[in-house]
């Protein structure tokens, strides 16, 4: 096959192209440009393809002996990206920017133009097992990405090849190691790439402003006090609310009102979530018949909880837990799982959750 | 996919090495001796050195001391831009002005935005014509009465788009009113004619593996009377303009290669004009809406030719030049956009957009460039893949909404 490895610069793509070259497949690099103000050198483990990361990629792929290209995504990235990212909060919604850059920059503006130039496939460094159009859990669970890549459909799924899924970070970074890779070291990314100094609030803030409202304690239903904007609140969360309780029983983030600015908070007893509702689902293969049972991880490292799973009206799903959960939020992916020990669980598809309560 | 022997059409970018380069330099590399060193082996560098001095002196029409070896192109760019701006306002502290045309290489445009930026420089930009020159009249309305301007740089013959410019009557205007004029000749050295002192010029650019020579060899030719401040500071060397030990191997070499380049000019010139012209003519006939940006390929200046012999520069509508230059790289066939800065992503070009090109057209560009060992055969082997390449870029669409 004729394909493009997508290279930001770390280990994990880095070792993707190399088993895809290793695989025999005809490899082209490709680091994708993502921020329109590009740093020179990376600061630690946090921001976005700067030039040193562009750096870090063009020498692993001048070692491998393929071909490799900058393509300046910036616009594209901006706007389905960065701008859905701080309109979703906007909406008093938590949204996952990795998932929704899957879904519409490298399985949809990357895929597109590498298939218009004649590539069969797009090859990442994501940690997912995916054989037989069939995706699945990495086998080290605790880098599994599948959460971020449940959003891809067939269509994109059979474009996509993920060789790292079957190995742990550790496997990763000693062959990038074992082939000399300066990046075999390199720290692992985390948090979100556009908010380089890690202060998503501080981010919002200079985006949003100041859009101060009520903080309100849904058992007495009385204002306890005020906050700079919704934006800076999630649902579960429990640090930074602001407010301190009499009874100094911790309180927890329960909903998130964007038209009233209202943030209402509420003890343990009254977080707990077992009913949620999403929008329309995608499917990663053929749509499951309604009702079914599977688990469903409703954020980024959370943890599988069995579910029962029906539709509603809107065409959306409805997701009844089997055991209570905190912090479900709005904009988050429920990605739904069919558990398979053996082979990794298998991603079933993925709905936005829109509203989550307790079906008693 | 690999190709043992690509089509190399990036000749602007650098060009190979002249054998008889490669022996000079070779011959001098396994010899010690330091060219500023009293000793025989010290003198025996100095010799090699200042031969070559006056060697590339004679090619170019410049005096031996007027020859000043630095790096390269940038270098002598920044010498030339700063050193002569420093020089001028430390003369005259009303003098800060700089005017310069916005189709220049960064290395000029970097340095005169840096100027601006630190050095309190006000910035002229000139008006370009839609073929990339300058007119002496827009210089001299620009320049005034001269008396607040440093230096105006205009360069000899543009590196994207080929154009050459009427380098002496620029020179004359700017001197006209007091103003010493530099100009990046970096391209326009064995391809078109350039006699250092007869064109009139204070400070011009030159550097060597454009010619066949060595990469971080060039000089700055700089008039004995013309004041520059150094970038560097240390030995003394080259009037104490620029310090350094000379790198005796790569000066043996940027003269060989200059040497060679302009002795062979006229007739090598014939031949890349007769396959540029093949080439355009061919591009146009395979994608007939493709348009050449630059001056036309018969465009004279000053009874020479208006557009570097060996330049092809093309715009292909509705396609990229990023996914252009892909398709035709995988094919074994290098070329490139113009454009491209260190961290590798396209922008629209500078020099495009300075002449009035749209940014769609300036994105869409691919610059072909022709040198001494290019052949008919290069020629036929681009001419066989453009057409289905720039029908494939199209269908990528240009990543844009």
């Amino acid at each position: 096959m004729r394909v493009l490895a997508a290279m930001s610069g770390g280990v994990d793509s880095a070792v993707a192209a190399a088993l895809a070259v290793d695989a025999g497949h005809d490899v082209t690099g490709v680091h994708l440009a993502l921020s329109p103000d590009r740093q020179t050198l990376r600061s630690g483990a946090r921001g976005c393809c700067s030039v040193e990361d562009a750096h870090d990629a063009r020498r692993v792929a001048d070692e491998l002996g393929i071909p490799f290209y900058v393509w300046d995504l910036a616009e594209r990235f901006t706007e389905d990206v960065v701008d859905d990212f701080v309109a979703e909060y906007a909406a008093g919604r938590t949204p996952n920017p990795c998932l929704r850059c899957n879904e519409k920059i490298k399985f949809s503006a990357v895929l597109d133009r590498a298939r218009a130039l004649g590539f069969d496939a797009v090859v990442t460094g994501h940690h997912a097992r995916l054989a037989d159009g069939e995706l699945r859990r990495s086998v080290d669970a605790a880098k599994d990405q599948s959460y971020v890549l449940g959003v891809l459909t067939a269509e994109q799924l059979a474009a996509a090849v993920f060789p790292l899924g079957g190995m742990t970070k550790d496997r990763v970074r000693e062959i990038a190691a074992e082939r000399g890779f300066g990046v075999a070291a390199k720290p692992d990314s985390h948090d979100i790439c556009f908010i380089p100094d890690g202060d998503t609030r501080g981010f919002l803030a200079r985006r949003l402003g100041s859009r101060p409202g009520p903080v309100v304690d849904a058992a007495t239903g009385a204002t306890v006090g005020e906050h700079e904007g919704t934006y800076g609140f999630t649902v579960g969360q429990r640090r930074g609310l602001g407010v301190t309780a009499g009874d100094s029983r911790p309180r927890y983030v329960l909903g998130i009102e964007p038209v009233t600015r209202t943030v209402t908070i509420g003890t343990a007893e009254l977080a707990g979530v077992d009913a949620v509702v999403t929008a329309a689902p995608t499917w990663t293969g053929t749509a499951p018949g309604l009702p079914f049972r599977a688990e469903v991880q409703l954020r980024a490292h959370g943890s599988p909880v069995p579910c029962e799973v029906t539709g509603d009206d809107a065409g959306g799903l409805r997701l009844l837990l089997d055991a209570e959960q905190r912090g479900v939020a709005a904009g988050q992916s429920a990605v739904l799982y069919a558990p398979d020990p053996q082979r990794g669980d298998l991603v079933l598809g993925q709905a936005a959750i829109r509203s989550a309560g307790a079906s008693a | 996919m690999t190709y043992s022997e690509p089509v190399y059409l990036d000749h602007a970018a650098t060009t190979p090495m002249l054998p008889e380069v490669l022996a000079a330099m070779t011959g001098q590399l396994g010899r010690v001796g330091n060219a500023s060193s009293l000793h025989a082996s010290g003198r025996a560098a100095r010799r090699a050195a200042e031969q070559a001095r006056e060697r590339l002196a004679e090619a170019l029409g410049a005096r031996p001391s007027e020859v000043l070896f630095t790096g390269g192109g940038t270098e002598s760019d920044n010498l030339a831009v700063k050193g002569l701006f420093w020089a001028r306002r430390a003369a005259d502290s009303r003098r800060r002005r700089i005017v310069v045309s916005p189709a220049e290489h960064h290395a000029v445009l970097d340095s005169v935005e840096w100027l601006a930026k630190h050095e309190g420089a006000e910035v002229t930009w000139l008006p370009v014509e839609p073929s990339g020159r300058v007119t002496p009249t827009a210089l001299a309305d620009a320049l005034g009465d001269g008396s607040d301007v440093a230096v105006a740089s205009v360069m000899w013959a543009n590196n994207e788009i080929g154009t050459v410019s009427d380098v002496a009557a620029l020179a004359a205007t700017a001197h006209d009113v007091g103003v010493p004029f530099h100009t990046d000749a970096v391209q326009a050295v064995g391809q078109v004619l350039v006699d250092f002192g007869a064109s009139g010029v204070d400070a011009l650019t030159m550097t060597g593996h454009k010619l066949g020579g060595p990469m971080g060899a060039g000089a700055l030719l700089l008039r004995r009377d013309a004041e520059c401040t150094p970038l560097l500071h240390g030995g003394g060397q080259e009037r104490d303009v620029r310090s350094g030990t000379l790198d005796v191997a790569a000066i043996v070499g940027l003269a060989v290669a200059a040497d060679a380049a302009v002795g062979g000019r006229v007739e090598r010139a014939a031949e890349l004009a007769r396959l540029r012209d093949r080439l355009v003519a061919g591009v146009v006939e395979q994608v007939p809406d493709a348009q050449l940006n630059g001056p036309a390929l018969d465009d004279v200046v000053r009874s020479g030719p208006g557009r570097l012999p060996g330049n092809a520069h093309l715009s292909f509508p509705g396609a990229e030049g990023d996914a252009l230059l892909m398709l035709l790289d995988a094919k074994g066939i290098e070329c490139s956009t113009g454009s491209a800065c260190s961290a590798g992503v396209a922008r629209p070009s500078h020099v495009l957009l300075a002449v009035g090109a749209d940014p769609e057209r300036a994105r869409s560009s691919l610059r072909f460039s022709l040198g001494h060992t290019s052949t008919d055969a290069d020629v036929d082997a681009l001419l066989a893949v453009i057409a289905p390449v720039v029908e494939r870029a199209r269908r990528a669409g240009t990543g844009r909404r």
